[in-house]
């Protein structure tokens, strides 16, 4: 069994034969050819995936830049009538809300779905199908939000929206729920995206890679997906409350019922600033990856760095209030957030520093990626200097929403972020089409943009010390602000003309142009031990990886790879497969099977994009028809595409190694993506905690008498049935352990109508002592925990449902119960929230000492 | 555009402005920003040349794989240890300016709220509150503390040329303090996003001499003189202005826009946007939103001729 196996000592591979390796190629690319024509769509390879993910990211990238010039056309001029100030308003609006979340945080999943797994030596990721739908949930959600300008209802609000601009219909139209549900929509995708991520680095790695001899990379991806698991679901629970008010009037930020505008700032910005690290470490990930091939030698300070990367993601989440520096929070708040934005100069210094200590000891190759790399640092470490300005509280309520702040945002965004990324762009460039670029058109591109953004925003600074304010899409000529503004906007339109020389070099037809040689940088991690011209599997059979830069310091490993001599060379049974490894050591544990393409994929993303558009123009019926489409086909595509029993229970991989061909419980990839999102899904619930302690703590009568709470009893009753149904899941998987499927069945069953008691004592405890939402934030608070409750109830019997009918039509057996131990880890989740709303609503009162 | 372009030339002459330059010293709490900014600026040239020195030299120099164990040092010390104690130096300094430009009390209390899109200014005086609005007349080196709301959004109340800024939130009151140390007409601004017309959100804060000031605050506190028969009054009132604007003196008691008691006495119309003149005057009420779009006050297109005028004349007598 896998356990005893010795990987550094495995029997020799068999003797390369002709016949064998071309029948084993053909085998393969059965396996993982795509469908021909207009079917590619359908495609869920993390190759075609990864490269539509980046060309319509960058697709929004060119939408958000030309917002971007109208902005610096109508600035150029005091006084200028180009743009009205209604349009203005929604074109500041969308350019940062399409840069944040169509663009930066979109770009760094779809680089690492392109890369990841080639830099892992795996085949695909192990959720293609969930790569696929992702992906088109972003072009659904991108487009609606982004579409909406041209309709003249972009949402206005500033990307931040701040409540109770976008709370109050008063104040904001249609464009503020655009911005709202689309966004929800496009955070589901990120989600998705992180889940896979986070499971690829855990378990896709190829046997042998230890988490030490991970490539940097991996490790900055493992770190921001993570991130993104922790970040985004606060932004979405606010969401959910700014929606809740905006169409059905509950009560969170009208400070006249008891709600506070304040609440919105916290939930965005503890979204809001690990995002700037979650955009940041990805590309800096990039330089990390790339500067030990041009310099010929592994970096210095591996540990470093990774400790690094953990540390700014720690600290990224402790600093949110320095956004909030001004809305007079008492001096102890702002010097603890002052100090830990000023920490996180630390862990960024070390990482830089490892990078500059790289090329000492070195001869770094001059190339197109490596000015773009010390482009990147020459402005990154500007931005990071006045980033230590603005972190000082006296200095920042100075700068605080003025052109310096605009000044540094894009100083540490396009010298942390886009420099790297073009820098990366040139340097895989070759790997994704085996072409290379133009480095003349590089170096123009490069000094174009370089030369061009310092021109934009260096004066910039100089701008917000004069005193104008962001957001403001007029001024007087006698504000002094002309001739700055007037020289920002030549620079854009430099920087506009450099990315269009970029754009061109990366989109010119070189159909005929020859390919590149194989691994044509030199470098040592394993996406470049890809054949050229490249086969859609990835890697000819996946390799036993024990060093860090494998391609320079395992001797002969490409042609091992090549001659099929690793594991899994083969697709016998015509399934595409990959090897799932253990967290720590990377021990094979099985052969996992993936998806291939699938229609259904599709059909469940334009279901539920239809579902978060449907409900911006309030169309019940329809929401709920496609609500029941998103659901049928999610339920088909599980049915048809996971936990299917294997025809054997085991197969030989190669090298002596034999691997189960099915896992449950936490050795499947399944379980881990279940149990990575409920811990975002936790997170959001945490946001809500976090809503109901920070009213409690912001406004002094917050809870209310002992007569207006929700009844004890009934919250009591209500909790008891919803662990009851929780332990009848429980206990269905240890029965149908013990192979007795009908009573399995009763239980799973049984849990629905339980669980449905549960909630309902719950509503009537609310109910009954006149709880309501619209008039008082305590109302509304109790309501939207026993909502989000319900809601989980609801998608809760759905899987028990779905379950049970996998028990009725022997897809989920005693031997093979991967489905039923998932469902239970869900539950688990589920029990844990009903405790801790039980708690919040029924014990705190008490402690308090308003209880019953 | 074409208004832009032709303005073009004076605005390249016209570049050192400093209404809102928060570096002119003309508060102390600025002041204050102003030597810290200085020091960060000349540190951050220096800190930037020495990292990209050390780039540039890094990459030029010939390969020495010996240095290896320095690299490590060279990380420890420059990227750990380095940082650490240029933050920590700045931390502590930060917050000991931050100590001294806040304060509980001042010598004069001015209640500012924000509306969309003007400010409504109360001063406190012991006689009772003073009303006016868009304009903050302080006297030069007293500590003024304002406290700030707002009740429809969020807006943000900044002097530059006097210190920093504090938000203006619905449902809770902040508080600034300034301390003027120049006399001038010193720019104000709204610097939170408040939607529409935010960008025309401004106020003149003008710092006088204390007698300057005391003789404006008592004119500013009396009750509008209008003699009983004025025509343009009637016509203020004929045409409902009365229902939003609070002259003092008069019927016309409404609490919703600016108060125009004395009006005519302030710099500029519109919330600091336009020169009170007669003509910007009959502007503003005939293609209100041609001024200044969004707003909740409606234009009154169909005012013109000598009704307008008289109008104008009566609105420019409130001083």
């Amino acid at each position: 069994m896998t356990d005893e196996i010795d990987l550094s000592r495995l029997p020799p591979p068999e003797p390369y034969d002709e016949a064998r390796d071309t029948a084993q190629r053909k085998r393969l690319m059965e396996a993982w050819r795509e469908p021909p024509g207009w079917k590619i769509v359908t495609a869920v390879n993390n190759s075609y995936i990864g490269k539509w993910y980046l060309l319509t990211s960058f697709g929004f990238f060119v939408f958000a830049g030309i917002l971007a010039l109208m902005i610096r056309a109508q600035l150029a001029v005091p006084g200028n009538d180009l743009f009205s100030q209604q349009l203005y308003n929604q074109l500041f609006t969308l350019h940062g809300t399409a840069m944040m979340f169509l663009f930066a945080v979109p770009i760094f999943e779809a680089v690492a779905i392109i890369i990841l797994p080639e830099i892992l030596g795996a085949r695909d990721l192990p959720f293609p199908r969930l790569s696929a739908f992702g992906f088109w949930c972003f072009v659904i959600g991108g487009i609606f939000v982004c579409g909406s300008i041209f309709f003249g209802v972009a949402p206005d609000g500033g990307w931040f929206m701040y409540t109770p601009l976008s709370s109050d219909p008063a104040y904001s139209g249609l464009g503020t729920d655009i911005w709202l549900l689309g966004l929800s929509f496009i955070e589901v995708s990120s989600i998705a995206a992180a889940v896979e991520l986070i499971v690829g680095v855990l378990k896709s790695r190829p046997p042998g890679m230890r988490l030490n001899l991970m490539p940097l990379y991996c490790w900055y991806v493992l770190v921001v997906a993570g991130m993104i698991l922790f970040a985004f679901p606060p932004l979405i629970a606010g969401d959910l409350l700014l929606e809740m008010e905006r169409a059905f009037g509950w009560a969170f930020f009208d400070p006249d019922r008891g709600g506070d505008p304040l609440l919105w700032q916290h939930l965005f910005w503890i979204f809001g600033h690990p995002e700037v690290y979650i955009i940041f470490l990805p590309s800096i990930a990039l330089i990390a990856t790339m500067l030990p091939t041009f310099a010929g030698r592994p970096m210095v300070g591996h540990s470093w760095i990774v400790l690094s990367a953990v540390g700014v993601a720690f600290l990224s989440f402790g600093l949110w209030v320095h956004h909030m520096f001004t809305t007079g929070l008492p001096e102890i708040s702002l010097s603890f957030f002052s100090a830990a934005s000023e920490a996180v100069a630390v862990p960024t210094g070390i990482q830089i520093f490892c990078f500059i200590a790289t090329m000492l000891v070195s001869k770094v190759r001059p190339s197109v990626p490596m000015l773009f790399a010390g482009g990147a640092l020459a402005i990154f470490v500007f931005g990071g200097l006045t980033g230590v300005m603005v972190a000082l509280v006296p200095f920042d309520w100075q700068a605080h929403d003025s052109y310096f702040i605009v000044a540094h945002l894009h100083y540490t965004l396009i010298g942390g972020m886009l420099f790297p990324l073009f820098a990366g762009i040139h340097y895989w460039y070759p790997f994704v089409t085996q072409k290379n670029l133009n480095a003349r058109a590089g170096k123009w591109s490069f000094w174009l943009m370089f030369g061009g953004f310092n021109v934009a925003f260096l004066p910039m600074h100089w701008t917000g010390i004069m005193g104008m304010p962001r957001r403001v899409w007029t001024y007087d000529l006698s504000d002094g602000w002309a001739v700055l503004n007037m020289v920002s906007t030549i620079g854009a339109f430099v920087f506009a003309a450099g990315f269009a020389v970029l754009a061109l070099n990366v989109l010119w037809p070189r159909g005929k142009a020859p390919l590149v040689k194989r691994n044509l940088w030199n470098a040592g991690t394993m996406e470049w031990a890809a054949e050229v011209p490249d086969k859609p599997w990835g890697v000819r059979s996946i390799p036993y990886i024990h060093t860090r830069y494998p391609l320079w310091e395992q001797e002969g490993l490409v042609d091992q790879i090549d001659r099929g001599e690793w594991f899994l060379p083969d697709a016998e049974e015509g399934k595409r497969e990959l090897i799932v490894t253990d967290i720590l050591d990377a021990r094979p544990l099985f052969v996992q099977r993936v998806g291939g393409p699938s229609f259904l994929t599709l059909g469940a993303a334009f279901c539920l994009g239809a579902v978060f558009i449907l409900a911006t123009f309030h169309l019940w019926a329809i929401t709920l028809i496609f609500g029941a489409g998103f659901i049928g086909f999610t339920l088909w595509w599980l049915w048809t595409g996971t936990s299917l029993i294997p025809e054997k229970p085991e197969k030989y991989a190669g090298r002596g190694l034999t691997l189960p061909t099915y896992a449950q419980g936490n050795r499947s990839p399944g379980w881990w993506a279940v149990f990575i999102t409920m811990t975002g899904d936790m997170t959001a619930f945490m946001g809500l905690v976090f809503s109901y302690f920070f009213y409690w703590t912001a406004l002094p009568d917050f809870l209310p008498s002992s007569a207006h709470l929700p009844g004890f009893g009934w919250l009591m009753l209500g909790l008891a049935l919803l662990i009851g149904a929780w332990a009848m899941t429980t206990a269905a998987r240890e029965t149908l352990g013990h192979g007795q499927r009908g009573l399995a069945m009763v239980l799973l069953i049984g849990a629905l109508p339980m669980g449905a008691l549960g909630i309902g004592a719950w509503c009537w405890s609310a109910y009954s002592k006149g709880l309501d939402p619209t008039v008082q934030s305590f109302d509304a608070m109790v309501w939207m925990l026993i909502l989000w409750m319900g809601l989980h109830l609801l998608l809760n019997w759905v899987m028990h449902l779905y379950v049970a009918a996998r028990v009725k039509f022997g897809h989920c057996t005693p031997e093979y119960r991967a489905d039923l131990m998932n469902l239970t880890l869900f539950s688990h989740f589920l029990a844990l929230t009903a405790v801790t709303i039980f708690a919040l609503l029924a014990l705190f009162p008490l402690l308090m000492g308003v209880g019953p | 555009m074409r208004r832009g372009t032709l303005l073009i030339i004076p605005a390249l002459l016209a570049g050192c402005d400093g209404r809102h330059n928060w570096l002119a010293s003309a508060g102390a709490e600025a002041q204050r920003v102003e030597e810290l900014f200085w020091v960060l600026l000349l540190g951050a040239a220096v800190i930037w040349g020495l990292v990209i020195g050390a780039a540039v030299y890094a990459h030029r120099r010939q390969v020495d794989p010996s240095l290896e164990t320095q690299a490590r040092r060279f990380i420890l010390w420059g990227g750990a240890v380095f940082p650490t104690v240029i933050v920590g130096a700045l931390l502590v300094w930060g917050l000991v300016i931050l100590r001294d430009i806040t304060a509980d009390e001042g010598d004069l209390t001015v209640r500012v709220d924000g509306e969309r899109w003007w400010w409504r200014v109360i001063y406190e005086t012991p006689e009772g509150d003073v009303v006016t609005a868009n304009e903050i007349r302080l006297p030069v080196d007293r500590t003024a503390l304002f406290r700030l709301t707002a009740d429809d959004v969020i807006h943000s109340f900044w002097v530059p040329a006097l210190g920093g800024k504090m938000d203006m939130i619905p449902g809770r009151e902040t508080t600034l303090a300034l301390t003027p140390i120049q006399t001038g007409n010193w720019g104000g601004l709204c610097a939170e996003y408040c939607g529409g017309a935010h960008a025309l959100m401004r106020f003149d804060a003008i710092v006088m001499e204390q007698d300057a000031f005391d003789t404006w605050l008592a004119a500013q506190a009396a009750p509008a003189q209008i003699a009983g028969d004025d025509r343009g009054f009637e016509i203020f009132q004929e045409e409902g202005c009365g229902a939003c604007h609070t002259i003092r003196g008069t019927d016309a008691q409404g609490p919703v826009g600016p108060d125009l008691t004395h009006l005519a006495a302030r710099e500029k119309l519109g919330a600091g946007i336009y020169d009170m003149t007669p003509e910007t005057m009959a502007r503003w009420i005939t293609d209100t939103h041609e001024m200044k779009p969004d707003i909740d006050m409606p234009p009154y297109p169909d005012l013109q001729g000598d009704r307008l005028d008289r109008l104008v004349a009566f609105l420019m007598s409130l001083d």
